[in-house]
Parts: C-alpha cells; sequence; structure tokens
C-alpha cells in the first residue's frame, strides 16, 4: 500500500476487460482514490500473528465421490447463448 | 383471520388454508389483483408469471383435497430475489448482461421451497447483482418505498422488502452480504433474517462475494421467518461451504427458549452519524429488554472502524473473480460491435454492467492485482479474523448483541450520490458478514415522518432459534409489522 | 564456444474419472459437441464447485509413487484470466500450496544398442498440483467454436526442475512418466486425445556457466516425439542465434512437428497477471496419514523396480523385460504364466510372450484382454516342449492355432497327430534300419568321426514323419552303435 494509492485504470480496466470511457475512467478513477485512501486505514492495524480469515466455517476434505449425474441436454446449453452453430458456441474469431 | 390476505403471515394463512378458510387459489388471486394494482408504484418485480402462479395454487388445492400437503408453506406465495435460479423462469440480477438469461436449474433453497409446496412468486428487483443498498443500481428501474414512494426501500434486497411491505408476496427471500436483507428489511417494516455464514446453501445464488453471501428470508414476523428459515436451512451436497448444522424445529424452538437473556451493545455502534430517531428507537428496545429482566452489558468491538475497509476490499476482489464469467460468449448480452472475441469482453461487459458493478469490479481487479495481494486481499482477511474474535470475545460475556441496523431511516432517492458515503451507510450491517454470523432486523417503529426503522440483533453462529426467540420478546409486545403503508 | 542446453518439462495429465473434478457429469473424449456439460461446466450464474474425491486420491497416488513430500494441507486458488474456452474465466488450480512437491523421475537413457540397457538416472520434480481443464476451441474461416465436453476435466500438472540436458532425456523423462501414470491406473496417457500435454521450457548457457540463460517456452508438442523432436530444433535455434551474436527473448513458440519448424506465439510484454487468491467455494483439504497408507497400498511397484526384481528373480535379459516392462497387463500375464510354468522357464515364456503372443496380438489388432491365449495356455506349451512332448519346430504353428482358437496346446497337438514319437521300439528299429543302410558312415562313426552320427538321424526322422524328439533319437543312435 503506496501512502498514496495511484490506480492505473486503464491497465486494471484491461485486465478486467472492460472497455471504459474517457470519462468513466477519469470519474472512477477519482472515486477509487477515495475509495483507497480510506482503505489505508488498515494499516494501523496490528496483524501480526494473525491468521488470514478464508472461510467463516472452515470444514476440511468437502467432497463427493465419484460418480457421475445428467448433463444438461444441448439445446438447454445454446438455448441462452448469444450465437451458436453445430452444436458449438460461436465467437468471434480467436485471435492469438 | 381477516381480508386482506395479502397482508397476512404464513403462520395465519396457513390455518386458514387447513380449516378452508381460504384456497390458495383464492390467496394467489388475491395477491395479483394487489400486485398489479400497486407494482406500477412500487417497482418492485422485474417480472412475475401469472399463470405458472395460479398453476401452482390449484396444484397445492389438489394436494390439500387430497390429504397430501406438504407443510406450512403449502400453497403460499413467496417471492423471490432475482438472483436466485428458478428453473424455466428469467434470472436477470437486475443486470442488462442477464436481461433475456432464461435458468435451466433450481437454485437450492427454490428446490427445497417447492418440495415444501410454495409457490415461487416473481422475479424480485435488486441492486445490480446485489451491489449497492438502495435498490437505485437496478438496471431496468428503481423500486420504491412502499411507505414514501419519495424514499428509496435500501438495498440490495429492495424489491423483496418492498413487495413484501405492500402485500405482494407473503414472504419473500433476500440475499444477504453486507446487510443486504436487513437495511431494506428495516427500511421497509419487516423482518429480515440474515443466517449463519453455511447454514443456508448458496446454490443457484448469482454469486456476489462469495465468502459473505447467505440467502434468508423476508417475512412479516419472526414467526414466519423461523417457518421459512426451517424449509430452507441445512446441508447441501452442492455447496461446499454449506455448514453440516443440525436444524431444528425454529418454530417451536424459538417458544421454548427462554430468557432472561443477557444482551450486549456494542458501544462503537452507537457513535457520529446514527440519527437521533434511529437511536431512541433503538434505546427504546433496549429499556424494553430491560424491563424483561435482561442484563444489559456494554461490549466492545475494537475493530468495528476497520469493518467497511475490509469488507469493501474482499467483497470486490471476490466479485471481480465471480462477475467474470458474464463476458457475452455462453449467455447473457453480447456487443453487436465486437469484430474480434477480446474486443467481445470489453464491449460486452462494458454495455451489460452498469456504473456500479463496473467500479466495484475495476477496485476487485485492482486490489488481487500483480504486487498488491498482500496489503489489500490478505491484510483484509487478517483484520477479518480480528472483527470476528472481537465477536466471539463478547459471546463470552452475553447471548447476543443489540444495535441499529442502517445509521438512518430510509433516504430519498438519488440523495446519496458518493459511493464512499453509501459504503460507510453499511457499518452496522458487515460486521455481521464478515464474521459469519446470523443477524435479524425487526422493526421498532417510526419516524415522525412516518418511515419505518429497525433494530438488530447479532446472534451466536448457527444459533438462530435463541436469536428468534430473543427478538420475538421484543416483537410481541411491539408488533410494528403490523402497521401497512398506505399505498 | 560450447552451450549446455538447460530443459525443464510442464506436463498435463487428465486424470481418468468417472465424473469432472467440480461437477458431477460425466467426462469423455469423442462425444459430441456440449453433450458432457451441465450449468457447474458451463458457469452458468450461481452454481458452485464441489470436489471430486477421486480426483485427489489420484494425484497423492502420483505423488506417492514419484516420492513427492505429500502436503498436510492444501487449498484451491482462483488463476484469474480471460479466454473463451475457459468458462468462469478463471481457473480453479493450487498456486502457492500445491498438494505434492518435490519428489523424481527415474529415467532410462537410450543404450548404446537396441539390445543393451541404457544409463539411468533422476530427474527432479518441483511440484504436481491439481487443477481443472478447459473446453475446446476449433477454429474455422469465419469465427471459433467452443465445446465445454473437455471443461472441468481432472487434470493434474507435473513441472520438473530445470535439470535435463539433452532431447532424449526429455523423451525418456516422458516416457517414464507416462508409463507410472499408466502403471498406476491414473491416465492412458494418451497423447492423441490430450490426456498427456506436454510443455518446455529451454534455455542455452555456455558449458561450465551456472547462470540459466534467456528461456523459451514451447508450446504444442503433441506427441513424445516432437517433444524430442522440438527440444532438438529449439536447441539448435537458440545455439545458432547466439552464435551469430544475436539474443535470446522470452518467449513462447509454437512448435510445428509437421514441418519441424517454429514461431512466436507472443512475447512475454504481454505478461499475465493472474490475480491469484483462494477460492472462497472450495474448503481446504487436509490428507492425513490414514489416507496416504490407504493409497499406497494401492500403489504398484514402479516400472524400473519391476525391471530389477525380473532381472533378479527370473534371470530375464534385458531385451525380454524392456518389451514386458512398459505394460504392466503384460507383466502381470508373464508373471501368471511363469507361476504355471515354474520359475525355471521363465526365459522360454518371456520369449513365447515377447515374440509370439505379441505377434499374434498384432496380426489380429487384439489387446491382451482380447487374445484368446491364456497365460496357462503358454505355461502349457513350454512345458511340453521342454517334456519333449511337443518339438520346438512345431511348436510355432500350434502356437498360431491356440492364438486362433483359444484351445490349449495339449488337444491341438493330439487333434493334429503333432506329439513326439515316444515308442521306444519303434523309435530303435528305424535306427537300426538307418544305421544298416549307411555302411559308410557306420566305419566313419566306429573310425572316431563323431558327426558320422548325424548323416543316420536324417532317414530316422523321415521313417517319423518328422515327430521323433531328436534328444531321443541321438541317444538311441548312440546306444545301438556302441553294441556294434
Ligand atoms: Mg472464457
Ligand atoms: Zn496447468
Amino acid at each position: 500500500m503506496s501512502s498514496e494509492p495511484n490506480i492505473n485504470i486503464e491497465h486494471i480496466a484491461t485486465l478486467a476487460r472492460i472497455a471504459l470511457t474517457d470519462d468513466e475512467k477519469r470519474i472512477f478513477a477519482s472515486q477509487l482514490g477515495d475509495v483507497l485512501a480510506y482503505i489505508e486505514k488498515l494499516r494501523e492495524v496490528d496483524v501480526s500473528g494473525v491468521e488470514p480469515m478464508a472461510h467463516a466455517f472452515p470444514v476440511f476434505n468437502v467432497w463427493i465421490e465419484d460418480v457421475s449425474g445428467p448433463a444438461l441436454p444441448v439445446e438447454a446449453v445454446l438455448r441462452n447463448a448469444p450465437a451458436s452453430r453445430d452444436n458449438m458456441i460461436s465467437v468471434p474469431k480467436v485471435v492469438e | 383471520m381477516t381480508p386482506p390476505y395479502y397482508f397476512g403471515t404464513i403462520a395465519a394463512l396457513s390455518e386458514a388454508l387447513s380449516v378452508g378458510k381460504v384456497s390458495s387459489l383464492q390467496l394467489m388471486r388475491e395477491v395479483i389483483a394487489r400486485t398489479r394494482e400497486v407494482e406500477p408504484r412500487v417497482g418492485a418485480f422485474n417480472s412475475f408469471d401469472e399463470l405458472d402462479a395460479l398453476a401452482q395454487a390449484s396444484a397445492s388445492d389438489l394436494r390439500r383435497t387430497e390429504g397430501r400437503t406438504l407443510g406450512l408453506l403449502d400453497g403460499i406465495p413467496i417471492g423471490l430475489k432475482d438472483v436466485i435460479a428458478v428453473e424455466g423462469q428469467p434470472l436477470t440480477a437486475s443486470s442488462r448482461m442477464l436481461a433475456n438469461f432464461v435458468s435451466p436449474y433450481d437454485a437450492t433453497v427454490t428446490r427445497k421451497l417447492k418440495a415444501a409446496g410454495a409457490i415461487c412468486w416473481g422475479r424480485l428487483n435488486l441492486d445490480e447483482f446485489a451491489m449497492g443498498s438502495s435498490t437505485e443500481n437496478s438496471a431496468f428501474k428503481p423500486t420504491r418505498n412502499p411507505y414514501n414512494l419519495e424514499c428509496v426501500p435500501g438495498g440490495s434486497s429492495g424489491g423483496s422488502a418492498a413487495a413484501l411491505a405492500a402485500g405482494c408476496a407473503i414472504a419473500t427471500l433476500g440475499s444477504d452480504t453486507g446487510g443486504s436483507i436487513r437495511q431494506p428489511a428495516s427500511f421497509c417494516n419487516v423482518v429480515g433474517l440474515k443466517p449463519t455464514y453455511g447454514l443456508v446453501s448458496r446454490y443457484g445464488l448469482v454469486a456476489y462475494a462469495s465468502s459473505l453471501d447467505q440467502i434468508g428470508p423476508m417475512t412479516r414476523t419472526l414467526e414466519d421467518a423461523a417457518i421459512v428459515l426451517g424449509v430452507i436451512a441445512g446441508h447441501d451436497r452442492n455447496d461446499s461451504t454449506s455448514y453440516p448444522a443440525q436444524i431444528p424445529d425454529y418454530r417451536s424452538a424459538m417458544t421454548t427458549v427462554r430468557g432472561p437473556w443477557r444482551i450486549g451493545i456494542p458501544k462503537e455502534y452507537f457513535g457520529e452519524g446514527l440519527d437521533p430517531e434511529v437511536e431512541s428507537a433503538v434505546q427504546a428496545a433496549i429499556a424494553h429488554y430491560r424491563t424483561l429482566g435482561c442484563e444489559i452489558r456494554t461490549v466492545s468491538l475494537p475493530h468495528t472502524q476497520y469493518g467497511i475497509a475490509a469488507y469493501y476490499i474482499i467483497a470486490t476482489a471476490e466479485c471481480s473473480s465471480n462477475l467474470a464469467r458474464f463476458d457475452g460468449v455462453r449467455y447473457g448480452h453480447r456487443s453487436s460491435e465486437a469484430r474480434d472475441v477480446n474486443e467481445l469482453y470489453f464491449k460486452s461487459r462494458a454495455e451489460g454492467f452498469g456504473q456500479e458493478v463496473k467500479r466495484r469490479i475495476v477496485l476487485g481487479t485492482y486490489v488481487l492485482s500483480s504486487g498488491y495481494y498482500d496489503a489489500y486481499y490478505l491484510r483484509a482477511q487478517k483484520v477479518r479474523a480480528l472483527i470476528r474474535n472481537d465477536f466471539l470475545a463478547a459471546y463470552r460475556d452475553v447471548d447476543a448483541i443489540l444495535t441499529p441496523v442502517a445509521p438512518t431511516p430510509a433516504f430519498r432517492h438519488g440523495a446519496k450520490k458518493d459511493p464512499l458515503e453509501l459504503y460507510l451507510n453499511d457499518i452496522y450491517t458487515i460486521g455481521v458478514n464478515l464474521a459469519g454470523l446470523p443477524a435479524v432486523s425487526i422493526p421498532c417503529g417510526f419516524t415522525r415522518a412516518g418511515l419505518p426503522m429497525g433494530l438488530q440483533l447479532i446472534g451466536q453462529p448457527f444459533r438462530e432459534a435463541e436469536l428468534l426467540a430473543i427478538g420475538r420478546a421484543y416483537e410481541r409486545e411491539h408488533p410494528w409489522a403490523e402497521r401497512h403503508p398506505s399505498l | 564456444m560450447q552451450y549446455e542446453a538447460v530443459i525443464g518439462l510442464e506436463v498435463h495429465v487428465q486424470i481418468r474419472t468417472e465424473s469432472k473434478i467440480f461437477a458431477r457429469v460425466r467426462t469423455g473424449y469423442g462425444f459430441e459437441p456440449n453433450t458432457l456439460t451441465d450449468p457447474v461446466v458451463l458457469a452458468l450464474p450461481g452454481v458452485l464447485p464441489v470436489m471430486n474425491k477421486a480426483a485427489l486420491d489420484a494425484v497423492i497416488k502420483a505423488g506417492l509413487m514419484l516420492g513427492c513430500r505429500i502436503a498436510p494441507v492444501c487449498k484451491w486458488d482462483r488463476k484469474n484470466y480471460f479466454y473463451p474456452d475457459s468458462p468462469k474465466n478463471y481457473q480453479i488450480s493450487q498456486y502457492d500450496q500445491p498438494i505434492c512437491s518435490g519428489g523424481s523421475v527415474e529415467i532410462e537413457l537410450p543404450g548404446t544398442a537396441r539390445n543393451l540397457m541404457g544409463e539411468h538416472k533422476r530427474i527432479p520434480l518441483t511440484r504436481i498440483h491439481l487443477e481443472e481443464d478447459v473446453g475446446k476451441l476449433n477454429h474455422a474461416a469465419g469465427d471459433s467454436l467452443i465445446d465445454f465436453n473437455r471443461a472441468g476435466t481432472p487434470l493434474m500438472e507435473i513441472v520438473s526442475e530445470p535439470a535435463m540436458h539433452t532431447p532424449d532425456e526429455a523423451f525418456a523423462y516422458l516416457t517414464a512418466l507416462r508409463t507410472v501414470m499408466i502403471y498406476a491406473g491414473i491416465s492412458d496417457c494418451d497423447m492423441e486425445k490430450g490426456q498427456l500435454r506436454c510443455d518446455a521450457n529451454i534455455s542455452i548457457r555456455p558449458k561450465g556457466e551456472q547462470k540459466l540463460g534467456t528461456k523459451v517456452e514451447l508450446k504444442n508438442l503433441n506427441s513424445i516425439s516432437f517433444v524430442r523432436d522440438g527440444i532438438g530444433h529449439e536447441i539448435k535455434r537458440q545455439i545458432a542465434l547466439l552464435s551469430s551474436g544475436g539474443k535470446i527473448s522470452q518467449e513462447t513458440r509454437d512448435y510445428d512437428g509437421m514441418t519441424g519448424t517454429s514461431q512466436s506465439l507472443r512475447s512475454k510484454e504481454m505478461a499475465h497477471d493472474y490475480r491469484y487468491f483462494p477460492d472462497p467455494d472450495l474448503m481446504p483439504v487436509k490428507v492425513d496419514d490414514a489416507w496416504k497408507d490407504l493409497l499406497q497400498a494401492e500403489c504398484p511397484e514402479l516400472p524400473f523396480e519391476k525391471q530389477r526384481r525380473f532381472f533378479e528373480q527370473y534371470r530375464l535379459p534385458y531385451t525380454i523385460t524392456s518389451v514386458l516392462i512398459p505394460d504392466r497387463g503384460l507383466c502381470d500375464y508373464f508373471e501368471k504364466a511363469v507361476g504355471h510354468a515354474g520359475e525355471g522357464r521363465a526365459q522360454p515364456v518371456g520369449n513365447w510372450i515377447v515374440n509370439d503372443l505379441l505377434r499374434e496380438m498384432n496380426v489380429q489388432k487384439q489387446s491382451l484382454a482380447e487374445s484368446r491365449v491364456r497365460p496357462e495356455h503358454i505355461a502349457e506349451l513350454v512345458k511340453l516342449i521342454d517334456e519333449g512332448t511337443l518339438l520346438s519346430n512345431l511348436a510355432k504353428d500350434v502356437f498360431v492355432e491356440m492364438a486362433a482358437t483359444g484351445m490349449r496346446p495339449a488337444p491341438i497337438i493330439d487333434a493334429r497327430g503333432l506329439k513326439a514319437t515316444t515308442s521306444v521300439d519303434e523309435l530303435e528299429q528305424w535306427c537300426r534300419e538307418a544305421i544298416q543302410s549307411n555302411a559308410k558312415s557306420l566305419a566313419d562313426f566306429k573310425a572316431g568321426k563323431d558327426s558320422a552320427i548325424n548323416a543316420f538321424k536324417g532317414p530316422v526322422m523321415k521313417a517319423a514323419k518328422g515327430k521323433a524328439n531328436p534328444k531321443l533319437v541321438d541317444e538311441t543312435l548312440r546306444r545301438l552303435l556302441a553294441q556294434i
């Protein structure tokens, strides 16, 4: 945490795959700056020796035995798809 | 009971149904008529399917005549927040992204409600993807507070609270990540229960922040909350975070669990920013408990002030990942502008998500990005542990903790524009989610301007029966929820 | 300048389970597109993952067999990146707490000749972790089509230390790893079906230098020989580049095994930021000794251990074990046959299996399970030959018929009248006649020319229609000659 959080909104929006307008970039950068400045509060807390809490009530080894259940019918797979052909989801050409 | 049935409780209506005083079809018709009448002003529903609901009602009546009634919920219309999957029904999360999505499967709670004979009625509005506390962030329309249409119903389960308050359902389900059941319940004069994390399956709940989200009932009475909770709670193999807890009969347990209790008042929850009318209503409730012989103790939750910071790191980090699946590929909004798949991502997500969702995804992406993980997410998880420890330490001395739900009653539409200011409003509800505790919002009076207020009781993990019993000791003599809005 | 290559391999092995790693729909290859999906696999709104225990069992087993440390506690992390074949746009994987770490793979380098065993060495492993597979993209002219059948198949990623130096070592490593996986029943490792996939990290440095050079990641090495060829090609490319004063850039290259060329996919400046964090939807895993012991008991003997045992216990030559060992089923078959035939006959049993049984299976396009020749049939055959009942020159034909009919050898020999003659009277008669009708050879023999005895054997065999036991013929002849 730097004392003056500086958000590279362009880079973050790219990671998040959201096209932001210039206005959005400007507004978000300033609002997020406020939020990040507020979040700086956490630096005051002494967290030495504290185990991070990933789950409210952790239980180990939650699993299901290896038994298969029904598949979703392919019509149902495609019903919500924006574009499909040959029983597959179609997307504009993937460029590496 | 006396009509209108649409303002009835589950307890009373199930009795009326069982003695044949009313049929489910008749009840459903009343609810539909009421919904048609008030919904144009309230805007609590994203959609509803009248024919489907009437068919479910007839099926319930048929079961009843054949002596195959499934339980107290059989034939009762229950509204579902539009983040809970119902097979064959839209599931929009109030987002343009999912405007045309139809769920091919049932959430676990949906399956359980259906198995109990309940009528899954309507898709209820919310802040897009449950991000917000006013239901103004819905991509479709804002929901209005039935007690004052100029005001917000709270959020994100604003549709669930408003529909119930307006008589458009007998009970509803909401979801609560940082107060999203309790705060709208307090704004709309209904009971809202956020169960212990892991008590109710999240399978089929559109995820906002997985480690905080929990589905819970919104009802007219604590008894009704107990009835609904008894149906939806329980271990689910489809949710790895579902806890293998014993499910008691909450309804009978809440009458047999008896006080007097030791009730904790956290001093950090009664400071600056708390509306005086809310404070005095909550103080009145505390006084009531004292008269019941309860021991009132001041407790300290010293890390309260860090709750919002920790919450917004954890919740946004998780949401940035949870919402990555909305990419316009397999379902959901797809931009027509995209020439390649990368553009498809950028444009579909830009067009499909609203401002608040984008804002939180960006924040969450930032706090997880390279070099920041330890400073933000990991530190927030440690602070989260400290916040939970505060509560657990307090519970060595008290049985439950009593606080306000929100610093203010419902505010006016458009009154709060600054995101941070809105985030700060969640101060009293967020700690409960971080700690994974159960908490209930109970109506505790009205402001001079006629707006409802609520008190929050925070209980110990998986001890919902006791929590409801403690609440019942107040509600019995202060049945505020019986005061309906004039619409 | 002399260069040394440094090679590390990242191998993905699909684990053979009935259902997917976090969903209940079945796994499979070659099914109609999108028929092996469900709401969880498709990442529909609201769904949640639940672990499949069999996938955990498999990776722990793999770790035990390769001598890895098994973490007492491990967890699941999300690896965030957008790609159309990844339904959630994050992959559930293991980041900083993999289930297995350390360990090694024993490999055998090529010998100096085909029939000679090569040098053995151990390639150390960094880690093995568990994760989920993605779907498949099919690129058409105007669009790309996605099939999610493969998505969610359990996958283990086996990362070696950068400890190999030649394409042969990489080849041997993959071969050995594959054999271990197949032995343990973890995977069929069919590279054509994508059940085993390999990426190689390759760098070169001046011989003697400790510091690693700039590494290039080579992708799409989709057969074991392409791995060897691709790495060889890449080492040559890097040496040529450095020798001509060029610089290696850190990049990912795509190897085309058909043309033997590679091209740059993307340079590392578009570096990913995977934003790993613990998956809040999944609970951690605790592996205790009881669980490990249970799996340890299911672990088969390692291939090279078995080979060493076959050398010692059965005195088998390398030429036989090198054929048997890669196929655990064939080894079991061999040991069953030896069990019936007796350990003293292990070598002929081994020979019949690696020569005749495999040839017949090949001709008939049969698997071992489909072959009609049972281990006890081979044992019986070897015994019959050994006891002189069946002459080895006739045994090949008998075997062909055993393979075709599934019959035991004895009834075939009876039915076709192939039993070696055992009537001493008849044999003595033929021998006497043969000696009497060849005075010259008799004289030669008596004069001390031992090889003259062979001249009598032809007529005896002729009279016996080839069914006389040569050893017995020899004995009888000598006995009669001594009497003269
Ligand atoms: Mg994707
Ligand atoms: Zn991998």
